[in-house]
């Protein structure tokens, strides 16, 4: 395949849809929570009965500002919704309440550091508005028929739309991830692409490099993973090299992500004349903020994950490796530093979890909210490796029992009859009968055989069933060869 | 501004509603006839001083919102839906298994 | 206790009178018997427990787009064919809960969409004054409920003058309150940002009463004020008998054209004098916009419509479309079919005004001088003037049929929108009639200033006794 990056530079803009995490829904009372039968989260304001009105919700408005915050937009005192008029059966109102022209946030910005590369981009972002999401459709469940569910419709979303800042589709993923972390970090929603509270369009475009206007872009949809992003993004930015480069003019249309084939292809649907007719909704005057709510909301906002991340460097001194994974999601880092606290060596806490825990939360899908083994107990579990009363091997298997049990490492520990044992005397018993086992390796190592150590050492390890503690056992042996 | 046979049948697709051909050219007539009484309002400078956008939009609004001396209302984030006497399925002209149903578009992608 | 039941069933009885029927007059399009008598019990036996009320047994005849629970709520239009609202409008609770109880539910145009209660799905209402003319409209049923004495107090809705223009056709009392005074949470939206339910009553008392039983903040509508409401029934009777003393009342040269009918401006004189009898100052003020309102309504109103009936597409309820193939065509089916002449034109006008390319134009340049209409108003009110006296329509009823050019149709309105464009509060009354037609007299206030305009109006009503209608 032509490297066609040499050539052309890949221009891409990102409109990315954000679900709220709200108990209720933008404009009513139903409930926003998903995996209700159809239709059941409704009411007249939903279902858009004849007479009924939308209502803010303060919640989802106090959820815009801290994400609007954590991405240093400028926030808007006034704002205005409006109504973006369309026919579509899952959109019950004919028109969808939106933010148009005066958004509630405005020029944010996100610094992005693309993996590979050692300088970060800063990724401007034109908007952050607040909308209503719409219903579900369901094209293949009745034939010939389109089954609505509207139990979505009316939940609270943010819009963050991006400046056509990208170049490449890696730069792309790794606007997504960190826009994710943050939002993570933020607490405004639970960002999960596969469960639809995240969802990306991308705008696309190639130029020649060195050129300052914008080509043709097309938008790709039906993405439904960061790495699906980058390589539909990647597909796209071919395809429409392969078409300047012949001299083709490429099409303003919507293409569609065909993940099980890795292909784009146009969307089938004949593209209508799209005229939305905004304007203010009538319904509801103005959004008007107080500033000292705001300023409130600022300092009340979590630290966010550069700053995080910094102070971790300083006062736990991990490298960026370790870095990367325990900020990755805030309560990951919650849980790291707990860890790094009780225990006092955050770098075996940071092993432990790059290591064992995140194998854990990997085999079992859980997030770290709901994995058993809490913060404290982990670090008495470290504190015991640490102690020399479990060995490095032995922890393991306690570790994975207590995540069985919820019980404690000690007590795990003693169950499993795995404690280490420190105690000379019986390390020099153990020792004793081994030289009396193998009579000659013995003999050899006295003579001043150094590498007979291991030997002696696994043998110890064996008699003790691994509860001697390595290190003392080396140590013993060392005198007696001395 | 005359709006042309087009603008009507391009307006009333976006409205969905299926105006006959012979409905056309009766209702550009009226439609041009209605508008151009609207045309003396091109005449009023509101240039000056005069609130536009949003604000103009609400100004009724903002004479209530003035009173209460903020902008919108905000409710909390309680789930208590409006009380209905009726499902959405009921209320629904075709409906199964909850789902309200509609025919499908026949330009539906599969998406 | 048995009064309160009687009172129910013989209004109850009379609304489902043949006569006000679509044989008849054409007034009321639903009634339900049955539910009416059960909660009349219900508020008998409140009333019976000593609960305040402001209005026990109060019968009430209710517009066809205000969502009553035990009556279908149709707007007027096939679109909404059979449908009966699963939740109940907030001014009818309110009003239920002060003890009215609903017996009818009234003809209007087609949404609320125009003046003579003749773009209705049902057919056109007869005015009870003269059934060859028009009630007026859109609550021309309201008003022919009020005026035939079907019941005391009826509810309509103004977009543009439809609760007024009726009242003064019709020989009756028709109250627009302040925008945001009423909530409109269960009133189907027209224009959203000009809308209001309106009261009709045989007496500015009744009317006063019946507003204030409805007013109030709400949380189900964002455009509700929290603003305090009189207690009723005490200033309405304070109103009684009390002159006008050091109250100043504006009369805006720009509605008192060289084309204005005669027989109006006479009235209007005769009324005038009594206002100024009765110890008011009168002054000649200018609302220099005026002429512009008409086509700044024109223009907000349709354009909010355009977006508001766009839920109206067969997918969730009402009839739908059957014999289609596909989604579009079942949109377009149902939406042809289910909306009149009148109502597609104004989708039509409304969807124009707002696509692109021409909302600068139209949408955004109507809301600029919407702006200046309000700013008259602010400015006259500003100079220390209390109320605003006009005609309330330029004719008396025209006849069913007489008016079919659309624009001059929409002429009727040019005394009442304006009131609707600034969201000042407005009232008609019967101020005489000539030729055995009625002619309304407008009061129009400050912004929340109900209590002067009931003042006001309440001691004109009582001067001109029964002179106001004959
Ligand atoms: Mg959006
Ligand atoms: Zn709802």
């Amino acid at each position: 395949m032509t490297d066609w990056s040499q050539k052309y530079e890949m221009v891409v803009g990102l409109e990315v849809h954000v679900q709220l995490k709200t108990r209720s829904k933008m404009f009513c009372g139903c409930s926003a929570d998903f995996g209700a039968p159809p239709n059941v989260n409704t009411c007249p304001v939903c279902l858009a009965l004849p007479g009924a009105l939308p209502v803010i919700n303060a919640e989802a408005v106090r959820l815009a500002l801290r994400a609007a915050i954590a991405l240093d937009f400028t926030i808007n005192l006034q704002s205005v919704f409006a109504r973006k008029n369309y026919f579509y059966p899952d959109l019950p109102k004919g028109y969808q309440i939106s933010q148009y022209d005066e958004p509630i946030a405005v020029r944010g910005t996100l610094r992005v550091r693309t993996p590979g590369e050692t300088a970060t981009h800063d990724i401007a972002i034109t908007r952050l508005h607040m909308e209503e999401d719409a219903g579900k459709s369901v094209h293949d469940r009745y034939p010939r028929k389109t089954a609505i569910d509207l139990n979505r419709a009316g939940v609270p979303l943010i819009e963050i739309v991006s400046e056509p800042d990208i170049r490449s589709a890696a730069e792309a993923g790794a606007y997504l991830r960190t826009l994710k972390q943050i939002l993570e970090y933020a607490g405004v929603s639970d960002v999960s692409m596969e469960e639809g509270s995240l969802r990306v369009d991308a705008n696309v475009s190639a130029r020649l490099h060195g050129a300052t206007e914008l080509g043709t872009k097309t938008e790709v949809k039906n993405v439904n993973s960061f790495s699906a992003v980058e390589r539909s993004l990647q597909r796209e930015f071919e395809r429409q090299c392969a078409m300047l480069d012949r001299g083709e003019v490429v099409r303003q249309e919507t293409m569609i992500w065909d993940a099980s084939r890795g292909t784009v292809r146009p969307a089938r649907s004949k593209e209508e004349s799209h005229d939305y007719r905004y304007f203010p909704d009538p319904d509801l005057p103005p959004l008007i903020l107080d500033p000292d709510y705001v300023a409130r909301l600022r300092h009340t906002l979590p630290e966010m994950p550069r700053q995080l991340r910094q102070r971790f460097a300083t006062e736990f001194g991990l490298n960026d490796a370790e870095l990367d994974a325990v900020t990755a999601e805030s309560s990951l880092a919650a849980y790291f530093e707990g860890v790094a606290r009780a225990h006092g060596d955050a770098n075996a806490a940071a092993k432990w979890m790059m290591g064992e825990l995140a194998a854990a939360l990997n085999e079992t899908g859980t997030g770290i909210r709901d994995f058993p083994v809490r913060a404290p107990q982990l670090a008495e579990l470290l504190d015991m490796v640490r102690d020399g009363k479990l060995s490095h091997t032995a922890a393991k298997g306690v570790f994975a029992t207590m995540r069985s049990s919820g019980k404690s490492a000690p007590v795990v520990a003693a169950e499993m009859a795995v404690t280490q044992v420190g105690d000379d005397s019986q390390i020099e018993q153990w020792i004793e009968e081994v030289f009396a086992e193998l009579p000659a390796e013995t003999s050899r190592f006295r003579a001043g055989e150094k590498k007979l150590t291991g030997v002696l050492v696994g043998a110890v390890m064996k008699k003790s069933k691994g509860r001697a503690d390595p290190k003392k056992v080396n140590a013993l042996l060392s005198k007696v060869a001395g | 501004m005359a709006v042309t046979e087009t603008d009507i049948r391009k307006i009333a697709d976006l409205a969905r509603l299926s105006l006959g051909d012979e409905e056309v050219p009766a209702m550009t007539a009226q439609l041009n006839s209605i508008l151009a009484h609207m045309d003396v309002l091109t005449r009023v400078d509101t240039a000056s001083g005069t609130e536009a956008g949003s604000d103009a939009i609400t100004s009724a609004i903002a004479l209530a919102r003035d009173v209460k001396s903020a902008g919108a209302p905000l409710r909390g984030d309680a789930v208590a839906p409006f009380p209905m006497n009726a499902t959405a399925p009921m209320l629904a002209p075709d409906s199964e298994d909850g789902f309200i149903l509609v025919p499908r578009l026949s330009t539906h992608e599969d998406v | 206790m048995r009064n309160i039941i009687d009172m129910t069933n013989d209004a109850a009885v009379r609304a489902a009178d043949p006569q006000f029927g679509r044989d008849g007059l054409n007034i009321v399009v639903a009634t339900n018997h049955e539910s009416s008598l059960a909660n009349a019990e219900r508020v008998a036996l409140a009333y019976g427990r000593g609960d305040a009320m402001s209005l026990p047994g109060m019968a009430i005849a209710v517009k066809d787009n205000i969502a009553t629970l035990d009556m279908p709520t149709t707007c007027g239009s096939r679109i909404l064919s059979g449908y009966v609202s699963p939740y109940e409008a907030t001014a009818i609770t309110r009003l239920r809960a002060q003890g009215a109880v609903v017996v009818a539910k009234t003809n209007m145009d087609e949404f609320a969409m125009g003046s003579s209660t003749e773009t209705s799905a049902y057919g056109p209402t007869r005015n009870p004054v003269d059934p060859a003319r028009s009630p007026g409209g859109s609550s021309g049923g309201s008003a022919a409920a009020v005026a035939a004495g079907i019941t005391e107090i009826a509810l309509g809705s103004e977009t543009g003058g439809s609760v007024r223009q009726p009242a003064a056709f019709c020989g009756v009392v028709g109250v627009k309150p302040t925008y945001g005074r009423i909530s409109r949470f269960g009133l189907v939206a027209f224009g959203s940002s000009l809308d209001q339910i309106g009261v009709f009553a045989r007496s500015v008392r009744n009317a006063a009463i019946a507003t204030y039983a409805m007013a109030g903040g709400d949380l189900n509508d964002s455009t509700c004020a929290d603003v305090p409401v009189p207690t009723t029934p005490e200033p309405v009777e304070a109103y009684r008998g009390r002159t006008l003393d050091g109250v100043t009342i504006g009369i805006p040269t720009e509605y008192f054209p060289p084309s204005l009918d005669a027989d109006v401006r006479a009235r209007c004189d005769v009324a005038i004098e009594v206002l100024r009898g009765l110890g008011a100052k009168i002054v000649d003020v200018s609302l220099p916009h005026t002429e512009l309102a008409i086509p700044v309504y024109y223009i907000i109103a349709p354009a909010e419509a355009s977006s508001n009936l766009a839920r109206f597409d067969g997918v969730r309820y009402g009839p739908r479309a059957a014999d289609v193939s596909d989604l579009r065509e079942m949109y377009q089916a149902t939406r042809s079919r289910g909306f009149g002449a009148e109502v597609k034109r104004r989708i039509l006008i409304g969807t124009y005004v707002l696509s692109h390319g021409y909302y600068d134009a139209y949408y955004k340049k109507a809301q600029s001088v919407r702006a200046l209409i309000t700013r008259d108003f602010d400015a006259v009110f500003a100079s220390g003037v209390d109320a605003l006296f006009t005609p309330t329509t330029p004719t008396p009823a025209f006849k069913i049929g007489a008016v079919t050019d659309p624009y001059e149709m929409y002429m009727s309105d040019i005394f009442t929108v304006t009131a609707n464009l600034s969201g000042i509060p407005a009232i008609s009354l019967p101020i005489g009639r000539v030729g055995g037609l009625p002619i309304g007299g407008q009061i129009m206030t400050r912004h929340f200033d109900e209590p002067r305009m009931f003042h006001v109006a309440a001691a004109l009503e009582a001067a001109l006794g029964g002179e106001a209608h004959a």
